[in-house]
């Protein structure tokens, strides 16, 4: 193994092209490191903060930091692994995130953290906010109460599909997402299913209309195999 | 200094309720089938659906069914929290209030008036108010925003395995964890 | 309101003409659009969409995001009252409430009439002058309960601000200790002309042997700052002065903006020419609009007399202008990757770093962004040398720092000391006889003791940007760090997850032992959520957002407990109250109809 372009995470060697963030280089040597805000092909965003590691000692977000030859890197430790729960139930606790009630539920990267960092309760009191669900677009809806505003939808509407029709607005706790048209509506947006936004949606803000709960329980992406276990899916996803 | 031992075969004395939740988390409890004779074997009830008993004597495991939706339910889970030595959430309301916390974002007067005037078939033109009924909640809650809570066992149920694994472990005096395909929030 | 599109033409054309209609100049054309308009109607901001060819959303995201923009009426008259500790001390919730009292409003509500709406903002920086507010982002100090009603007589009587008492407006210096900088009177061009005889490299070399550290609060050493971008490759280069004093308690930068702008400009010039940049920006916080038309003075007066503009004094090829960008409302824009978003018409929110400013700065080109007291202080270095300054202050932190004081002192103000001036000895020198406890460097600062008042102001001590509030024996810290802690959850932008959602948790925890709900339980949460913000937010407001809630805990953990309940856990909710609806609608009030306390 070529030591120059090599760094260490948990004591393994992992392999890095120059360029590449830590985040990249570790699932491509199928090491996996929490991260809902990422999303191969678009641009890190570095907002969801899950996967924060700690970099010769230093806290730092996986998906914007350059992998560096001979970084110590610590990730899957339960010093940082509590940090991501308690960041997971912020998540949980500041929208309305209703599993059972939820189309996405089994495919759904929010939910599937919560279960690889055994999430058992949400602990901290719940905001209960009021946010809108839009349903006037023909193929899709979206439930604002399930948005974690990472930003995703934002980057694949505006660098792939070249249509700028989500926007991340506000500030603070009323930071949410908004749809560029006349009426602030989805459906009158040019927005189509067959968009990247569409896809990329790490929970289940976003979701196809007319499909509803197509695959039973058991089943589902996250059912039986944690999303650790699944970096082969993650890094092939595409923008 | 004492060695490390088996602990007393004492059994423990376990209460259970539903709060504000639909009795799916005690069904799944039911649906331990022959386990639950194994459980039988470790536990004996107090306050339960299972026993009929009315309120909860001292106890060392309480188990809490469904959110914080009324007067009684405050008064039920004091009661709990009052009596058990551990007491643990079970499942999705009791945990984050699960789906009658859809009312939340909700005037609660809005709730009672769409719910007894303005449905088709509403008949009675007025918002019960015997003194026998307990009084709603502005909002629903989970469990633990009203006492403190030990435990929490996700689930709409939970699975039986996931109970019982808790529940054994428990007893069994491990720190209860479940193992991956037990932990479900749906 | 509707589309009206003689207003459109009649108002928002000249000003979009007066900035080129560049879509980086937003943040100003929205400015000055509300200053017409009093807020920035649906229509203004669909003509102004398709004006500078931008998405509808994006300009939404930017009124939005900045508190002083709004797209709702909020009145002809807008007051916001300066909330910071500080102002508390000073009485401000009771005029707040008078005021209030006059008009039937409540906090943040317009009235119906259109005449005005009352609310309150984080710190405008008039702590030694306090309590102050804000009439359309124009500073009244010194207010006190007459004061409040003859403000509230011109409210009724619609009076135009133009015709209000000038004394409602003064500001004062309050400069109470002179150094080097405040002590040297300023030749204009003086040091500008040394810089040039020295030569960018020559310049480079003073600064490097000054030893000249920022003094923004972070420290980096400006000679490497300027030397990085001056080195960087790219097109364009910038100098931006960071006048976006918002750290609660300061307001050193404001004195320096309104009596020594030459200095800071000269300042400006300077760096512009070491580091190779044509072009400043002054990014001045919303809270000094009153300052705005008098710098505006000053930069053309300085280009008349040829110390801006082309070639400058006669230097061929050297030039360099400034320009002036007003912040509308947003404290993390201080931070200075926020700072160049905001700049460019956008959210400030803070960039991912790496890539730092010096190489991918204002427009993706290099940039440096320096402290106002940093500039200022540049043009010391060029007329007196490196070495000069070198001799001044530690061996760590050379030179003098400018301190904001207020709270509990007889004259509070600005005092500028050498560095490694005990903390004591400007206690003394303030009038504050009984401290209980310094907060340095604001609410992201330090909470400094009385067993630590021999501690010395350094960057290898007590580092600070220059805040210095004192707080005396019958004052509260744990109020004090409530306060702090509700403004870093109402600046926190919302972009990382810790401290978007962490700051209002730490403040709900906050609220929670405030009224009387707290336990053990609660102080607990406090040091996890302190731990999680410090190690695992985006920029410096979350990772410092915790701060003075860990400094009180350590140090006066009395406070909190006193408030505590001995027991294990109480809601945070008062159970008896969450049945009012249902009492209400159900017209009950009998004993089961209420909730006691849990026993």
């Amino acid at each position: 193994m070529n030591t120059e372009n090599t760094f260490i995470i948990d004591g393994s060697p992992i392999p890095f092209e120059p360029g590449q963030t830590v985040l990249e280089a570790a699932l491509k040597a199928d090491v996996f490191i929490p991260h809902l805000c990422y999303f191969p092909g678009l641009r890190p965003n570095g907002n969801c903060k899950l996967c924060t590691i700690s970099i010769n000692g230093k806290h730092s977000s996986a998906c914007t930091t350059l992998a560096r030859p001979g970084s110590e890197i610590e990730n899957n430790t339960p010093a940082l692994n509590d940090k991501r729960r308690l960041m997971l139930q912020m998540l949980f606790v500041e929208g309305n995130h209703f599993c059972p009630g939820c189309e996405k539920s089994g495919n759904c990267q929010l939910q599937a953290l919560a279960y690889e960092l055994e999430m058992m309760t949400p602990h901290f009191n719940h905001f209960f906010p009021n946010r809108k669900v839009d349903a006037s677009h023909p193929e899709a809806f979206l439930d604002m109460n399930r948005c974690i505003t990472c930003g995703l939808c934002v980057q694949a509407s505006r660098d792939v599909d070249k249509k700028n029709i989500f926007i991340l607005s506000g500030r603070g706790m009323a930071s949410h997402v908004v749809i560029n048209s006349p009426s602030g509506n989805l459906g009158d947006s040019d927005f189509s299913m067959s968009d990247k936004a569409a896809s990329v949606c790490p929970v289940g803000a976003i979701l196809p209309k007319h499909r509803g709960y197509s695959v039973p329980i058991g089943k589902r992406l996250y059912d039986g195999v944690p999303i650790s276990s699944q970096t082969e899916f993650l890094k092939t996803r595409k923008a | 200094m004492l060695s490390p031992q088996e602990p007393p075969k004492r059994k423990l004395r376990v209460a259970t309720t539903s709060l504000s939740g639909c009795f799916g988390c005690h069904m799944s409890l039911l649906d331990l089938d022959e386990n639950l004779l194994a459980l039988v074997d470790l536990v004996e009830f107090d306050r339960s659906p299972i026993t009929d008993i009315k309120h909860c004597g001292p106890c060392d495991i309480g188990i809490i069914e469904g959110g914080v939706c009324n007067s009684e339910n405050v008064h039920v889970l004091r009661e709990f929290r009052e009596n058990c030595r551990t007491l643990i959430a079970l499942g999705a309301c009791a945990v984050n209030g699960g789906l009658p916390t859809l009312r939340n974002g909700l005037d609660v007067r809005e709730v009672l008036r769409e719910a007894y005037f303005e449905q088709p078939g509403a008949v009675c033109n007025t918002i019960p108010n015997d003194v026998e009924l307990p009084l709603l909640l502005d909002k629903v809650h989970p469990i633990n925003e009203v006492v403190r809570v030990d435990y929490f066992i996700p689930g709409c149920p939970p699975s039986r395995d996931a109970i019982f694994k808790f529940l054994t472990d428990l007893i069994a005096g491990r720190t209860p964890r479940l193992d991956y395909p037990q932990m479900r929030f749906d | 309101m509707s589309f009206d599109n003689s207003s459109a033409v009649g108002v928002l054309e000249p000003i979009l003409e007066r900035y080129s209609r560049n879509p980086h100049h937003l943040m100003q054309i929205l400015r000055e659009t509300q200053e017409h308009l009093d807020f920035i109607p649906q229509w203004a901001t669909d003509y102004l969409a398709e004006a500078l060819a931008l998405p509808r959303t994006q300009i939404q995201s930017v009124i939005d995001f900045y508190a002083f923009f709004y797209d709702s009426p909020r009145g002809k008259y807008r007051i916001l009252f300066s909330d910071n500790v500080t102002d508390r001390m000073q009485g401000n919730m009771a005029l707040l409430s008078r005021m209030l009292s006059k008009f039937g409003l409540t906090q943040g509500q317009a009235s119906g009439d259109g005449l005005l709406s009352i609310n309150t903002t984080s710190c405008t920086g008039m702590c030694d002058q306090g309590p102050a507010l804000l009439v359309n982002n124009h500073a009244i100090t010194r207010l006190s309960s007459q004061r409040i009603d003859q403000i509230c007589e011109l409210i009724k009587e619609k009076k135009p601000l133009a015709e209000w008492p000038a004394e409602f407006f003064r500001v004062e210096d309050n400069i109470r200790r002179k150094d080097v900088l405040l002590a040297t009177e300023m030749v204009n061009g003086q040091a500008l002309k040394r810089a040039i005889e020295l030569g960018p490299k020559g310049m480079l070399a003073e600064m490097k042997a000054s030893n000249f550290r920022g003094r923004g609060g972070a420290g980096f050493t400006t000679a490497v700052k300027w030397e990085a971008c001056r080195n960087a490759p790219g097109t364009t280069r910038y100098v931006v002065c960071n006048a976006d004093e918002g750290e609660p308690g300061t307001f050193k930068d404001r004195v320096l903006m309104a009596s020594f702008s030459e200095r800071v400009f000269e300042g400006m010039t300077i760096a512009g020419y070491a580091i190779g940049a044509a072009k400043g920006f002054v990014y001045l916080r919303g809270e000094y609009r009153y300052m705005l038309e008098k710098l505006q003075a000053t930069l053309e007066a300085r280009r008349k007399a040829n110390l801006l503009g082309k070639d400058i004094l006669g230097q061929k090829g050297f030039d360099f202008d400034i320009e002036i960008h007003m912040g509308a409302g947003s404290y993390v824009c201080g931070e200075e990757t926020a700072l160049i978003e905001s700049l460019e018409g956008k959210p400030g929110k803070p960039r991912i770093r790496p890539p730092f400013p010096v190489t991918h700065g204002y427009l993706d080109q290099p940039t440096v962004v320096n402290n106002v007291e940093t500039l200022a202080k540049a043009t010391l270095i060029a007329q007196n040398g490196g070495a000069w300054y070198h001799g001044l202050g530690t061996k760590l932190s050379t030179g003098t720092k400018l301190l904001s004081i207020s709270g509990d002192c007889d004259h509070p103000g600005i005092y500028e000391y050498p560095f490694g001036v005990r903390i004591a000895q400007i206690l003394e020198d303030c009038g504050a006889r009984n401290a209980m406890a310094v907060q340095v460097g604001g609410a992201a600062g330090t909470c400094v003791a009385r067993h630590e008042f021999g501690r010395k102001i350094a960057f290898e001590d007590v580092s600070t940007s220059g805040a210095l509030m004192v707080f005396g024996n019958n004052r509260d810290m744990f109020e004090v760090a409530r306060n702090f802690m509700h403004f870093f959850k109402h600046e926190s932008c919302g972009f990382c997850t810790p401290c978007r959602v962490g700051t209002t948790l730490i403040c709900d925890t906050l609220d929670k032992i405030a009224n009387g709900k707290g336990t053990a339980y609660e102080m607990n949460e406090l040091s996890r959520l302190h731990q999680l913000l410090r190690s695992a937010s985006h920029c410096g407001l979350g990772q410092s957002a915790g701060r003075p809630v860990n400094d009180t805990l350590q140090k006066f953990r009395p406070s909190y407990d006193r408030r505590l309940k001995q027991k294990d856990f109480e809601p945070a909710f008062d159970l008896d109250a969450a049945l009012i609806p249902a009492r209400e609608i159900t017209a009950r009030d009998d004993i089961d109809a209420h909730l006691g306390a849990d026993q």
